[in-house]
């Protein structure tokens, strides 16, 4: 590996040469990138190598219920402006994926590593990052994932005592609860639209006082702790008070947010806040989110939301009405097979906009909408919305296999 | 009805409204308003005192420690209780349909005093959670077409002499008791582990809950086309192995 001090073990190499084989045969056989199984040959063959691999890179994890892929793809960009740097940047987000990812890159000098919130505690005691970024927690697949306070628990007993500088969003009281057993944070003011996951006190359970952006305990007097950099309108506050402006080609407060918390977190690598934002600028679609597309002769902007607190930052995005909306809903086993979650968005936030309905489970979603009072039309697949939507770009809001499903069929 | 609205409370969505229960609320509210009922929402959070003088009570599932918190609110409040003794009807979800039992076993493994609003005793399953679409037949006495929902759970609810299970499982765990029990009710207390949420799969539940509050027998027709194409497509999910 090339620009490192030390070199892989034996077994280390073998494990990276294995993978890459089976990654290669994975992707002959037309099954994707292959990186998952490749991860997974080479971890076989040496549980340690992921570590092995990071030993010689400088990483940061990025971990969230919703905007950690756009994150990882925004705060690697703004490293490159300190060298080389090697990212699971297709969202592989377990060990395996992330092993393989590293393997990928012998030149880099950062690791920029997208982590699935479950694995979190484990890949940050394996790769011993500089830096771990924390964007925010909440509901996501109720029938197979951990309970939303027991993940931030978990981080909490995970992540206490880590060398690692923590960039944590204030906003959020999970994420405060999770990050502040850590002895090095740097708290950000980033935001956090959904509220609902967290009424309780993740101390000691009493009510959350919430007057405007501040919240606090009343109990026990856990709160919100000062940030040091702040997401405000269009700018990112620094913590020298300077205002650096936000020019992204993504949409939408959440992704705001996402640059500000990858600004400061650029910042703990001597990154510069207005070299790191400026570089952000070239992230366009990540994994095709955000994508506008061309199909049938219409626009059609594709949006990933994959739980309550991703549809309302979506919904705050799309254009106003009269923009024809697209909404289609799987419950596949990657999308968690309950579709109660679809009641605890607030669905009156479409009023006004002409709604097409798609996906495995459009009647769902019918009722859902019937409830709402809204009018809507149920469609057999994405040609016949595309075909009904009155004129104008159709903002197209899609759960997780939906969404690929989606992808698969405007040829994205 | 105390005044000329259905007063509709819904409890403690703070701690209880996790698992999209909160669609229960939204769907007998929908249904009331279409037969020109009017409405009165109250939503409680936890710091605040439970109302006495509602209509329909609706309690919803939660996470475990949410729950532990939820039953020592409610048991320090004594409002619910109240509320029943004056002829209110609760209608209450997983975690909540546990809390309104005798008791249930909380998230640091210790039994903890329910409200003992209905019958029954829940404790907590040593296997795999209960996860999937549920068939079942209500208790025939309700008059009601089968139940369809959505099971996520790990309890054990054992129904007592002084209630009765509200319906009988076809395909799913329900109460988890292997005797295909699923729920239990009183006069006017009801519980079911089912989310969907479950007045969205069965809009006939929203509508004895609103004539029993109203006191009528029946209530004008309401548009059911997406409803029932919803139910047709579950009950046949449900019916089929994963």
């Amino acid at each position: 590996m090339a620009g490192n001090s030390e070199p892989l073990s034996p077994r280390a190499k073998l494990a990276v040469t294995a993978g890459r084989a089976a990654a290669a045969v994975s992707r002959a056989a037309g099954r994707g990138s292959g990186s998952v199984i490749g991860g997974r040959v080479a971890l076989k063959l040496d549980p340690d190598l992921l570590a092995a691999l990071a030993t010689h890179l400088d990483v940061v994890l990025v971990s969230a219920t919703n905007g950690k892929t756009t994150t990882t793809r925004l705060l690697a960009e703004a490293l490159r402006a300190a060298g080389p740097v090697v990212s699971n940047a297709l969202g592989a987000n377990m060990p395996a994926g992330i092993t393989s990812a590293l393997a990928g890159g012998s030149d880099a000098r950062y690791g920029v590593i997208e982590v699935d919130e479950k694995y979190l505690a484990g890949v940050a005691r394996d790769v011993n990052p500089k830096a771990i970024a924390l964007l925010n927690l909440s509901r996501d697949q109720l029938d197979r994932a951990a309970e939303t306070r027991m993940l931030a628990e978990k981080w909490r007993e995970g992540l206490a005592g880590t060398e690692a500088i923590v960039i944590a969003n204030a906003d959020d009281p999970l994420i405060t609860w999770a990050a502040s057993s850590c002895p090095t944070v740097v708290w950000v003011a980033a935001g956090q639209e959904w509220k609902d996951d967290a009424w309780s006190c993740p101390s000691c359970g009493g009510v959350l006082q919430r007057p405007s952006e501040d919240w606090f305990c009343g109990k026990c007097g856990f709160r919100r702790p000062m940030p040091t950099w702040a997401l405000s309108g269009d700018h990112v506050i620094d913590p020298y008070g300077a205002a650096w402006p936000i020019h992204l080609q993504l949409p939408g407060r959440a992704n705001k947010s996402n640059a500000t918390v990858s600004a400061a977190a650029a910042a703990a690598f001597g990154v510069d806040p207005k070299v790191a934002l400026e570089r952000m600028y070239a992230v366009q679609a990540v994994a095709g989110r955000y994508d506008v597309v061309s199909f049938l002769g219409r626009d059609v902007r594709l949006l990933l939301a994959k739980n309550p607190a991703g549809w309302l930052e979506t919904f705050s995005l799309i254009d106003g009405p009269p923009a024809p909306v697209i909404l289609s809903v799987n419950a596949r086993g990657a999308d968690g097979t309950d579709t109660s979650w679809l009641w605890d968005v607030d669905y009156t936030r479409l009023a006004g906009h002409p709604i097409f309905v798609i996906g495995d489970r459009k009647l769902d979603l019918a009722v859902r909408l019937e409830v709402a009072g809204l009018q809507f039309r149920v469609c057999q697949d994405a040609d016949e919305a595309v075909r009904s939507a009155p004129a104008g770009r159709i903002e197209a809001i899609a759960n997780y296999t939906a969404f690929q499903d989606l992808r698969r069929r405007v040829g994205n | 009805m105390t005044d000329s609205s259905l007063r509709l409370v819904w409890v403690y969505p703070d701690l209880l409204s996790t698992y999209g229960d909160q669609g229960n609320v939204l769907v007998v509210e929908r249904r009331a308003r279409q037969r020109r009922v009017p409405v009165t929402r109250i939503d409680v959070r936890s710091d605040q005192a439970i109302p006495t003088s509602g209509d329909i009570y609706l309690i919803g599932g939660g996470e475990d420690r949410p729950q532990r918190l939820a039953a020592e609110r409610l048991r320090r409040d004594g409002g619910l209780g109240r509320a029943v003794e004056n002829g209110a009807i609760v209608f209450s979800v997983c975690a909540g349909y546990q809390i309104l039992g005798h008791e249930f076993v909380n998230d640091l493994g210790r039994p903890e005093p329910g409200l003992g609003l209905l019958d029954v005793v829940s404790v907590r399953g040593e296997g795999e959670r209960c996860v999937g679409d549920v068939l079942a037949d209500i208790d025939p006495a309700l008059g009601l077409p089968p139940l369809t929902g959505f099971e996520n759970h790990q309890g054990i609810t054992h129904v007592g002499q002084r209630a009765r299970p509200f319906a009988r499982t076809r395909f799913g765990k329900g109460n988890g008791t292997g005797d295909g029990t699923e729920g239990a009710y009183n006069d006017t207390v009801f519980g079911t582990y089912m989310h969907g949420p479950v007045m969205a799969r069965n809009p006939q539940i929203a509508d004895m809950l609103i004539k029993l509050a109203l006191d009528v027998k029946a209530l004008p027709p309401a548009d059911d086309q997406w409803y029932e194409a919803l139910r047709a497509e579950r009950i046949a999910a449900a019916s089929q192995p994963a």
